[in-house]
């Protein structure tokens, strides 16, 4: 916007170099000739389109799928700055997990009065079918995508707590893998820790939750909708990269509330199922009856203790924009401590005083559905036409209650590749942090998404955004990578460059 | 009172089937007025009977089924001893806080037709109990009594629009006109005796539950204008019909099925 926005290259407004810590980014930046930048660029994309890493776009007639567009100068995070972040990240996931678990048996926190007892009961994201249900070693969200903007080197803002089926992941290693072969010097630069392990990590993460007595080798599986899902090329590629089985519900049947995968050797008893299809559509059983995806029994399986579902059925309740205001209290009720992460001031239009503050400055203000995401049925003031104001205004009036409104914040930039050459852009990050039985872990990198238009502060890919890697660097910037050292090594593992092609879901 | 329940349920399938998963809310608990004295569910194939609990509290039974199947026939026998109990519930655990209750579904949508017809019917009532018996005698004066079986899928709001109801819609649409006067209100499902001789009838009993704060839940019966008493066996509860369903089923398989319920209640004392 008209503000002032910290970029996370340059610096603070008015800076013509770049941060110190990133000088030799900046040196990057101004000696490689942009031609030279677009042609990796369009090589990056080029790889994207023949791996099939498109997306389609709702509303769309036409059929063809487009592929999200990536920039080539990536954001970094410091490796102090990472630090911080992901010590408010893993006390926002903890927190979460104890509020499912709280949520779903004794309702401390109801009892307490820290939440308002119908904003749970009362909201459909709480999900009574599964009620007293503790999942394998009282895990909930295995896997979160925690949508955050920035607005300085140490201000991060949560935007979302993506505790469901969060998808993108695939992105943050295909960019990566893209990076490096297409600018190894900036790996020669700076120490970079890798991404790569994320698979290893899923997979430990899957293998930890398993039922108690189910022996040391867990049998794993990836629950896909079917390849119509945006997000088959991530299912398939997680999966893959894994080795763990893709499978959909035909694939699962239900015996003595025991989930089996039906293979030509024979039935195989699974213990770990990541689904990525929604609670509604799990069990026809117990959730939609006409759902033709879902596994009948399932939740029977679960109930008994005999099968671990990742992410837990019900957890929409802990990422439901009604609650997430009420997140740092959340957060403090579990932790004990004060919220390390901020959430984004927010007025809850259901409260007329707060609709009163929202109608009086539309023009300032993003007006958000409490029910939409992708940023469908979303008014940004500070751009929004006279008429889009007027629209959104009679629909506040209307049904207040499905709104909620926040201030629009001076969202942070990346130099990105723009028409004219470099130029700032605004980035929003989705790290991804892992829930297993020995705890919580961030994995350090994430999605970058960015907003390609001049200006503009919705980077959701349907709406005109495309995507970045996100670099953290590692402690010790002095050993830098030798010429030759293009695998990465972390957690045990490695990845050799071109032995492995990432491919893509679609963003939520 | 002493009721045994003789309950059958048989479905035949048009081509045979290769697997069966099914849901069975079928297993009445004990409860302060309410004591099961015996109960078995017995299937006519090869199956295995898993027993549970779903989210609402209810004791559930899982059946598991390997086809071919070309047909299946589930029987409950059993016998409950009951006492008066001025239909209040007393003895249950409640898994769920009332709160929960006041929540639509799809079957049970808040209707303003159904809300306006209960903001009527209670208009003189000086209590919040006092309300629910009006409403319950206003719905059992409104429609003529069904007895057919219900129509699969019709809801709440599309029920109050027709002169007669079955017990499945009476309930649905208690528990509506409840929630809409701030009442907590959910669905139940069970067997009842009435004082004809022995009666078959074509589904089991459904019945509405709404909670007033000092007394805890109390039975509704818009099919009689009263509250349940001791000629009713309670099962299960949830907050529409299909969420205490008797029987949920899946089945693997092509062609169509035919269901057939036969259910009798008598007084054994």
């Amino acid at each position: 916007m008209g503000k002032q926005a910290f970029d996370e290259i340059m610096g603070t407004p008015g800076d013509t170099t770049a941060r110190p810590e990133l000088a030799a980014l900046g040196h990057w930046i101004e000696e490689t000739p942009d031609a030279e930048l677009r042609r990796r660029q369009e090589a990056a994309e080029t790889t994207f389109r023949q791996l099939g890493i498109t997306f389609a776009v709702y509303g769309e007639n036409e059929a063809a799928e487009r592929i999200i567009p990536f920039d080539i100068v990536p954001r970094v995070f410091l490796h102090d700055e990472w630090t911080r972040l992901s010590e408010g990240l893993v006390q926002r996931v903890e927190a979460i997990n104890a509020f499912l678990n709280d949520i779903y048996g004794e309702r401390r926190i109801l009892k307490e009065g820290i939440l308002p007892e119908d904003l749970v009961l009362g909201n459909a994201q709480f999900r009574p079918e599964i009620a007293g249900i503790r999942p394998p070693h009282g895990v909930w969200a295995h896997i979160c995508g925690i949508d955050l903007v920035r607005t300085g080197p140490d201000d991060f803002f949560v935007l979302e707590d993506n505790a469901r089926t969060p998808s993108g992941v695939s992105y943050m290693l295909e960019n990566r893998e893209a990076m490096l072969r297409l600018c190894p010097e900036l790996f020669r630069e700076f120490r970079v820790a890798a991404v790569d392990s994320y698979p290893d990590l899923l997979l430990e993460t899957m293998k930890s939750v398993a039922p108690h007595g189910t022996g040391s080798n867990p049998t794993c599986v990836l629950l896909t909708p079917g390849h119509y899902n945006s997000a088959y090329y991530e299912h398939s590629f997680l999966a893959d990269s894994m080795g763990i089985e893709l499978v959909e519900a035909a694939d699962l049947v239900v015996d003595d509330d025991i989930v089996w995968m039906r293979t030509i050797a024979g039935r195989v008893k699974v213990d770990v199922i990541y689904r990525r299809i929604d609670d509604d559509y799990l069990d026809p059983l117990v959730f939609r009856p006409d759902s033709a995806l879902g596994v009948p029994g399932l939740i029977a399986a679960y109930a008994a203790g005999n099968v671990a579902i990742m992410n837990a059925p019900g957890n929409g309740i802990a990422d439901d924009k009604a609650i997430y205001s009420y997140m740092p209290d959340i957060v403090k009720f579990y932790s004990g401590g004060e919220c390390k992460l901020r959430n984004v001031e927010t007025w809850r239009c259901r409260e007329p005083q707060a609709l009163k503050y929202v109608l009086d400055n539309l023009e300032d203000v993003v007006v958000k559905l409490v029910d939409g995401s992708g940023g469908y049925g979303m008014l940004v003031g500070p751009t929004a036409s006279k008429q889009e104001i007027e629209d959104f205004r009679a629909a506040l009036i209307a049904e207040p209650h499905r709104y909620i409104a926040q201030p629009t914040l001076a969202l942070s930039t990346v130099p990105t590749m723009a028409d004219g050459g470099l130029s700032p852009r605004h980035v929003d990050f989705r790290p991804f942090v892992l829930s297993g039985s020995k705890g919580v872990q961030v994995v350090p990198g994430g999605l970058t998404r960015v907003a390609l238009k001049e200006g503009s502060l919705v980077v959701n890919s349907s709406q005109g955004g495309g995507t970045k890697d996100s670099f953290v660097l590692m402690k010790d910037q002095s050993q830098r990578m030798g010429a030759g050292g293009m695998t990465q090594t972390m957690g045990g593992m490695s990845q050799t460059l071109g032995t492995m092609l990432p491919s893509a879901g679609a963003d939520t | 009172m002493r009721l045994s329940i003789d309950h059958h349920t048989i479905y035949r399938f048009t081509q045979p089937q290769g697997r069966l998963v099914q849901m069975l809310r079928l297993t009445p608990e004990n409860t302060h007025d309410q004591t099961v004295a015996s109960w078995r569910i017995d299937v006519d194939c090869d199956a295995r009977l898993r027993p549970g609990r779903d989210g609402f509290g209810n004791a559930v039974t899982m059946l598991y089924a390997e086809g071919p199947v070309d047909g299946i026939e589930i029987t409950v026998k059993g016998e409950v001893l009951t006492s008066h109990s001025d239909g209040v519930l007393r003895g249950v655990h409640e898994t769920l806080p009332p709160a929960l209750f006041l929540r639509a579904t799809e079957a049970t949508a808040h209707d303003a037709a159904i809300a306006e017809f209960a903001a009527d019917a209670v208009v003189g009532a000086r209590d919040r109990i006092g309300a629910l018996h009006r409403l319950n005698r206003a719905l059992h004066q409104q429609f003529v009594f069904d007895a057919g079986r219900p129509e699969p899928g019709l809801t709440a709001g599309a029920a109050f629009r027709k002169d007669s109801a079955t017990p499945r819609d009476m309930a649905q649409m208690f528990a509506v006109a409840a929630r809409s006067l701030g009442a907590p209100a959910r669905y139940v499902s069970g067997y009842h005796h009435t004082d004809f001789e022995v009666v078959h009838f074509p589904t089991p009993h459904g019945w509405a539950e709404a909670h007033v704060d000092g007394l805890g839940w109390v039975g509704f019966d818009p099919c009689t204008g009263m509250s349940p008493e001791e000629h009713y066996v309670r099962v299960a509860m949830a907050l529409d019909a299909a969420g205490a369903a008797p029987v949920a089923g899946s089945r693997l398989g092509e062609g169509g099925e035919e269901l057939d319920v036969d259910v009798v209640v008598q007084r054994e004392d």
